[in-house]
């Protein structure tokens, strides 16, 4: 059986809807309708268009060989999600799943968003396509990522910041899905990663899937053949789904996932979801999560913002666990070093959720050697997160700080 | 006891409603959490209910993320975690209620505390304490093959959720899963009183009378005596949870005895 043909609801014991029953038709409504376009060649068109015009895609791959000397010797390319516009890879399924919204005839977007990102790729989506905008944000992350709830705002979104439970993503999730049930009929709700009910973590893999097919073809006409690895850091699981999914039928090519440890998977403060949690029910999937013995869902901790989720999408949950790819935890320290050393060897740098590819992708290159060619998913770049790469590092003047 | 609400062996929640539909009007159902604002409290808080007119208690058990729960409950559950509520104390307070009082006691819970617990191991201990069953508000039928196995090994009743917006099929497989009652969501939306319970309400009743319920009870937005009244005028239950909750973290035991005495002044025939 192909691994690519999965389309959901379920990905082995993983995936599902465990949701209010208020929410169903929803659900059902967006299955049928993100079929529809799915094998609609306007809407496929149209959103090619726009990827090709606005969005700036096909995203380049670029070769780091200074990087590479720190990796064992193996050649290290990137894929060049960084340079979409917004900044990240999270506009490929904002712009999908608006065009989607559009034919529900829906009117309003919400979004949850952790850093920022796919808050601030939501609002430019409702901005292109003249929709209303509001973005959940937990009240934490709302100090953390002041930068992004002011492009928001500029963007003409409501950003509410979410003062429940851990006031994090997670719970920028749940009131997203509370007004979801309330307003329905005029709202789509733009579910930011491969986690949710089904259809979310189908359709929003099968937007990012271009990632993958773009960088399979640029890599053998570049090498010649396929890469040995292809590697991507995993939050909910977004950019490595995109990557991963073009390879998942080709045997020979490793698939690894890093998931951000924080201050290190066997401390309290981490989010490696597959490394240590189980499987349980959270946001309407069934899935790995980090949970206490009673099911309460545990907060997770890392410097990423945008790793800092304690669940992660099904379909990784079922590749992780028939083997195909593998999930290994980087620890915040880990990865700010790559982050450093990428902008320091190649001018590159990365967004600290990207970074955690690059530190995993270090170790890994030591251990398959010179023969080996890494494909690095660079899902963001580095802007959003230069005060706290600032605080880090100490590189911002105590004075300038003042001004 | 693996018939479905039609059939000759009823559940004591579906005795409760079917003999208050018998007298002309229908049940009250109260809804309060375990643990809030401790558990000796709540536990004296649902006997409050039961002593002054509620037929069935609902006890929810708090959770990290209760996405159908709007701020009153949210905010009485995260206090209840925060003090370090446990699921045993739900099976715990279970116990001490049934105790004291004859109103059956059925749990809302979120799911994964249940998948965490074990299915089986969950409907024992539960069964065990005396309680008469589950609300499932994050739990289609679909997905809940491990919990109806598990509900007729034991004979809890399975509460199942029908929203406005189900399809005519899916009220069907609502009402012929469901055993104890079916709970009617009244609006598009989570828990929280409001001024007006939705028309939506009425017109979702019919139609699971006409899928062959012959127990729908509704909740969400129930806060008032005359509310109740209102939506015992066509349905065979009200739910009021919010009001309840505000009561117990406004004036305690008492303010919730008050509340219930109040509420349970619209199930009586006028």
């Amino acid at each position: 059986m192909a691994l690519r043909t999965q389309t959901g609801p379920y990905f082995g014991e993983y995936g599902g809807r465990y949701v209010p029953e208020s929410l169903i038709a929803a659900l059902d409504e967006l299955a049928a309708e993100y079929e529809s376009a799915r094998d609609d060649p306007a809407f496929q068109a149209e959103l090619a268009e726009l990827h090709r015009t606005y969005t700036g895609r096909p995203s380049i791959i670029t070769e780091v060989p200074r990087f590479a000397e720190h990796a064992g010797g193996a050649r290290v390319i990137l894929k060049r999600e960084d340079l979409n516009h917004t900044g990240s890879h999270k506009i490929n399924n904002v712009l999908g799943q608006a065009l989607v919204a559009k034919r529900l005839g829906k009117t309003r977007l919400i979004a949850e968003t952790g850093a920022g990102q796919h808050g601030v790729a939501t609002a430019t989506a409702a901005a292109l396509f003249g929709m209303s905008c509001v973005v959940y944000m937990g009240e934490v992350d709302t100090e953390r990522q002041a930068l992004n709830v002011a492009r928001m705002r500029l963007l003409g979104a409501e950003v509410i910041p979410v003062k429940t439970g851990s006031r994090t993503l997670k719970d920028a999730i749940n009131d997203a899905l509370r007004d979801w049930v309330a307003n329905v009929d005029t709202t789509h709700y733009l579910l930011g990663t491969v986690a949710g009910p089904h259809p979310f973590p189908v359709m929003v893999r099968d937007f990012h899937k271009i990632i993958g097919e773009e960088a399979r073809q640029q890599v053998l006409d570049l090498t010649g053949a396929l890469p040995t690895a292809v590697t991507a850091c995993v939050g909910g699981g977004s950019n490595a789904m995109g990557i991963f999914h073009a390879f998942l039928d080709d045997p020979d090519v490793q698939l690894f996932g890093y998931e951000a440890a924080g201050e290190g998977a066997d401390t309290p403060r981490h989010a490696a979801t597959i490394t240590k949690g189980r499987p349980g029910v959270l946001h309407g999937a069934r899935s790995y999560m980090l949970q206490d013995e009673d099911g309460q869902t545990v907060e997770s901790h890392s410097i990423s913002a945008g790793l800092d989720y304690p669940g992660v999408g099904p379909e990784h949950a079922w590749l992780s666990d028939i083997g195909r790819a593998s999930y290994l935890p980087v620890t915040d320290a880990a990865a700010m070093d790559a982050l450093r050393l990428l902008s320091r060897t190649e001018g590159i740098i990365p967004a600290i959720e990207s970074a955690h590819a690059l530190a995993g992708t270090l170790e890994l290159g030591r251990k398959l050697g010179p023969d080996s060619v890494i494909l690095v998913n660079l899902s963001g770049r580095g802007d959003k997160d230069m005060e706290t790469a600032g605080r880090y590092f100490d590189l911002i003047d105590a004075e300038a700080e003042q001004v | 006891m693996t018939e479905t609400q039609s059939g000759t062996t009823a559940s004591p929640v579906e005795r409760v409603i079917r003999a208050r539909r018998e007298a002309g009007t229908g049940a009250l159902i109260g809804y309060l959490p375990v643990g809030f604002p401790d558990l000796e409290t709540s536990v004296d808080a649902a006997v409050a209910l039961a002593e002054n007119g509620v037929d069935v208690i609902e006890l929810g058990l708090p959770y990290s993320d209760p996405v159908m729960d709007g701020p009153v409950i949210q905010a009485a559950t995260q206090q209840a975690l925060a003090q370090g509520f446990r699921l045993r104390d739900g099976f715990e307070a279970v116990r001490r209620i049934t105790s004291r009082v004859d109103a059956p006691v059925v749990l809302m819970t979120y799911w994964n505390p249940v998948v965490q617990y074990g299915v089986d191991r969950f409907a024992d201990d539960l069964a065990a304490a005396g309680g008469a069953g589950l609300i499932t508000p994050d739990l289609i039928p679909d997905e809940a093959g491990e919990w109806i196995a598990a509900s007729n090994r034991t004979g809890l009743d399975r509460i199942f959720l029908a929203a406005p917006s189900s399809t005519a099929t899916r009220l069907q497989q609502a009402v012929s899963t469901s055993r104890g009652f079916v709970y009617a969501v009244s609006t598009m939306g989570i828990t929280g009183a409001r001024s007006d319970v939705d028309n939506a309400a009425r017109g979702l009743v019919e139609r699971l009378r006409e899928a062959g319920s012959e127990s729908a009870c509704v909740g969400l937005g129930i806060s008032t005596a005359e509310q109740v009244r209102e939506v015992l005028a066509y349905a065979d239950g009200a739910i009021v949870g919010s009001a309840l909750v505000s009561a117990l973290a406004n004036g305690g035991v008492d303010e919730v005895a008050r509340t219930a005495r109040a509420l349970s002044d619209g199930t009586r025939v006028s």
